[in-house]
């Protein structure tokens, strides 16, 4: 009986042999995909300066806001009102990155963007800390009322009883409120972006860098999660799907990301489909697309890159105002959520597939 | 040898008593880890719909109760492990682990199904006869039992080796060595070979043709005397690789301390003299009286279930063979049938209410009623779509919606092929019921998976 098992032991052999000729012929080394370029390309080159430059913009916001406190005329309101927009256009491309510290900021999985990007913004509460209630920004009964969305509807909104946006800050009889809440806001923000920046270029950086491998808490994986998650909640049905009526009875155009700006929207959601985009790509170096590459799956990546094109097309060709468009031609609302979906399937089906990462972070035992 | 002198000899009772002890264990180590890992919670208590099996919708999840059926079970097992008051443990065992296995399919593993075919089948036999504190408490220790009581045990083993071999028998496995090319690479960072073997494709082919031949033909190893030995050696490296690679929980040792039923008498002896010498300084006592033959009360019926029952086990998972279509596509007999790590399949389903009067609609967001576990399982599984889509509908009707109709747009990707249409775009779901038979909604599969 010695016999059988070494026969069943050439017998593995000769199938391995037999079949890595047939595999491939050149004297490929075939060494696995390196996945510490395509975290250190993240990190140095995506998560850590986009985290850097909407501090910059964050501080250019905040300059300019006391430049406004100092003197509140409706042309430093102006001036607020572009550096809010610059801020919010380099928020678009760290909203994805809900990892490390980040992702621990507000103790819920909504994570750090509790704190900025949570809408539609609600106005009774921002009144109500004008008021002289008290409030804490760190609630997560506040976290709808801070952030881009809060500083969208003190910049741009009308208070209850005023004529203009400026009145909030001058003749409301809370306006010393509204001043304070702004200034509050404003650092709120920048406090726990310096935070996450702290983290990154302290220690988080190498940690996430060497956390490699394909389990449930490996770098690699949560970010797949994270990219994937993002996509799919904050550009596909918070930017688009939501105020599309995609998931209610009813179109909800109020529901819109700047909603009291308005003429935004579609320009955020192009810079945020471009930073999809770009991550997947890896700007100059590894990203999703190389790895895809690297499993001789390209035509998967042509697949996803031909259809974020496709949805960056029909968002091309939907009204700067994604409220009037709503109201003017929802179909091509729900066109452009289509198109994005597709993406999805892509991303979630046959890409995570091709990673072999796991979708979710559940440790269950498999079979 | 005929039949009749099969069934009239007799082994040692040791080797069953060995098992018993450790199989016992195992299933309190396994009670205990669920437990402490927070997966009653997870799993059972937190999300708020649960997927019932087809016939088993009135198994539900007891509330804070589920605590305590976990207790039973962790005690049962105990009681087992020690051999007090077996029979009643046993049974106790074998109700509360099934019934916690069919709270939710979720969760389902083929690994559970074996502890429940496994701890059924134990009922019938006796593993209390030696070495088990009921010796104490009737005073009685015998040394022998019916020898066909230890071989259902090594037949169950073997039909679920040899099943799990037969179904690697496909074009998949065996000729693309998907799911095995798509899984190993990940594993780069895997001690030696990680970064070397796991990457080349010949290694992916060897794994894959390796395991088949080693599932087929393991049984017949482990039976035959002479290549014992190396058998459970071969058993031991597959199951301790296969942990290392894959998160696969108690299983492997499971299937390890269970193979050591195919050794003889002597090696158990062994194993039971060195559980005595570790037991003999904590208490004292006094010896039983020694009878030979164990009596079986009803023998005749439970050989007579036993054989029926492995009987059924050889042909439950050929049931597959009565549906249309592909198998690892619809997985209409898929499941109870030994099909480990056969397949790489993700899904994405996006569920439709249309009103069918005004022709409104909305789509769901997954996560407002199912954990992401359970998404991940429903999106590809056409029961699971289908149990979700009436959750949904009911869910609707009671806040008042009216004229509802239920769609999906679902897709699905297996073992490396792209992402293909799943389900019928234009069957309004809640008209469908649930049943044996073939789901004609199912889209057919672009691709063809030759063999068993």
């Amino acid at each position: 009986m010695k016999k059988l098992s070494s026969i069943l032991i050439m017998a593995i052999l000769i199938v391995a042999c037999s079949s890595s000729d047939e595999g491939y012929g050149g004297g490929n080394e075939n060494p696995s995909f390196d996945q510490v370029v395509l975290l250190s390309n993240l990190a140095d080159n995506l998560i850590i300066p986009s985290f850097n430059q909407l501090q910059t913009q964050l501080s250019a916001f905040d300059v300019a806001r006391a430049g406004f406190i100092n003197d509140r005329t409706q042309e430093n309101l102006n001036a607020l009102s572009s550096a809010w927009q610059e801020a919010y256009m380099a928020w678009q491309h760290v909203e994805m990155f809900n990892i490390g510290e980040a992702e621990l900021q507000a103790g819920n999985p909504t994570g750090f963007v509790s704190f900025f990007n949570i809408y539609p913004v609600t106005v009774s509460d921002i009144k109500s800390a004008a008021e002289g209630n008290s409030y804490d920004l760190n609630s997560s009964f506040y976290h709808d009322a801070q952030g881009f969305p809060a500083l969208d509807y003190l910049i741009h909104g009308i208070a209850e009883g005023d004529t203009t946006p400026l009145d909030k800050f001058t003749s409301n009889e809370n306006f010393e409120g509204y001043i304070e809440f702004l200034t509050n806001v404003t650092s709120q923000m920048m406090a726990k972006n310096n935070a996450i920046i702290n983290s990154w270029t302290s220690t988080y950086r190498d940690a996430f860098v060497s956390n490699m491998g394909s389990t449930a808490t490996s770098s690699f994986n949560k970010i797949v999660n994270d990219y994937i998650y993002y996509y799919e909640k904050g550009l596909r049905a918070a930017k688009i799907g939501i105020p599309a009526g995609n998931f209610s009875n009813t179109p909800l155009p109020e529901k819109v990301e700047a909603y009291y700006k308005q003429d935004l929207s579609r320009t955020f959601a192009l810079e945020a489909l471009d930073a999809v985009i770009e991550v997947f790509n890896g700007s100059n170096g590894s990203g999703f697309a190389d790895y895809l590459d690297f499993l001789d799956r390209s035509d998967l990546k042509i697949d996803i890159q031909n259809q974020f094109a496709e949805a960056r097309t029909k968002i091309q060709g939907l009204n700067l105002n994604f409220y009037q468009q709503v109201q003017d031609d929802n179909t091509k609302m729900t066109e452009a959520y289509d198109a994005l979906q597709a993406a999805v399937v892509l991303l979630k089906v046959d890409m995570v597939s091709a990673f072999s990462v796991s979708i979710d972070y559940v440790d269950a035992d498999g079979d | 040898m005929t039949t009749k002198h099969y069934l009239q000899s007799t082994s040692h009772a040791a080797p069953l008593a060995v098992f018993r002890v450790l199989f016992g264990f195992m299933m309190l180590i396994s009670m205990i880890r669920f437990w402490v890992n927070g997966w009653i919670e997870k799993l059972y208590l937190e999300p708020t719909f649960h997927f019932k099996y087809f016939g088993f919708e009135w198994v539900s999840v007891p509330g804070n109760v589920t605590y305590i059926l976990f207790l039973s079970c962790g005690t049962a097992a105990f009681l087992v492990a020690i051999g007090l008051y077996y029979r009643v443990a046993i049974i106790l065992f074998f109700l509360s682990f099934t019934y916690i296995e069919l709270l939710d399919k979720t969760t389902y593993l083929n690994h559970y199904y074996f502890i429940s075919l496994l701890s059924f089948l134990m009922i019938w036999l006796p593993a209390n006869a030696y070495f088990s504190c009921d010796n104490f408490r009737k005073n009685r220790t015998y040394t022998k039992i019916p020898g066909w009581t230890i071989d259902s045990i090594k037949v169950l083993l073997a039909i679920v080796y040899f099943y799990a071999g037969v179904a690697k028998l496909n074009s998949d496995w065996l000729l693309k060595a998907t799911p095995l090319k798509i899984w190993l690479p990940s594993k780069f960072n895997f001690p030696f070979i990680g970064d070397t073997l796991m990457q080349q494709e010949w290694f992916h082919y060897a794994m894959s043709w390796g395991g088949m031949i080693y599932d087929i033909a393991i049984p017949f190893l482990l039976f035959y005397k002479r290549t014992r030995i190396l058998a459970f050696a071969l058993v031991v490296f597959f199951h301790v690789f296969t942990r290392a690679l894959f998160p696969i929980g108690m299983f492997p040792y499971i299937m390890i301390v269970s193979c050591l039923i195919f050794f003889e008498t002597n090696f158990h002896l062994r194993i039971i003299s060195f559980l005595k010498s570790i037991g003999q300084g904590w208490f004292k006592l006094k010896p039983t009286k020694q009878l030979e033959l164990y009596k079986m009360k009803h023998e005749r019926w439970a050989l007579l279930m036993i054989t029926l029952f492995l009987f059924l086990q050889l042909l439950f998972p050929w049931r597959y063979l009565l549906y249309p279509g592909e198998l690892f596509w619809t997985e209409e007999g898929y499941r109870f049938s030994w099909r480990v790590m056969l397949m790489e399949k993700a899904g994405i389903a996006n569920f439709k209410v249309v009103n069918s009067e005004t022709k409104e609609y909305f789509f769901i967001d997954n996560s407002d009623f199912l954990s992401t576990f359970q998404e991940k399982q429903m999106s590809f599984q056409p029961d699971f779509i289908l149990e979700y889509a009436h959750y949904l509908g009911d869910h609707f009707k009671s806040q008042g919606h009216k004229h509802i109709e239920i769609y999906v747009d679902c897709y699905v990707a297996l073992n490396g092929r792209p992402s293909q249409r799943f389900i019928d775009p234009s069957i309004n779901l809640l008209k469908e019921k649930e049943s044996f038979k073939h789901k004609t909604w199912i889209l057919a599969f672009n691709d063809e998976i030759k063999g068993l």
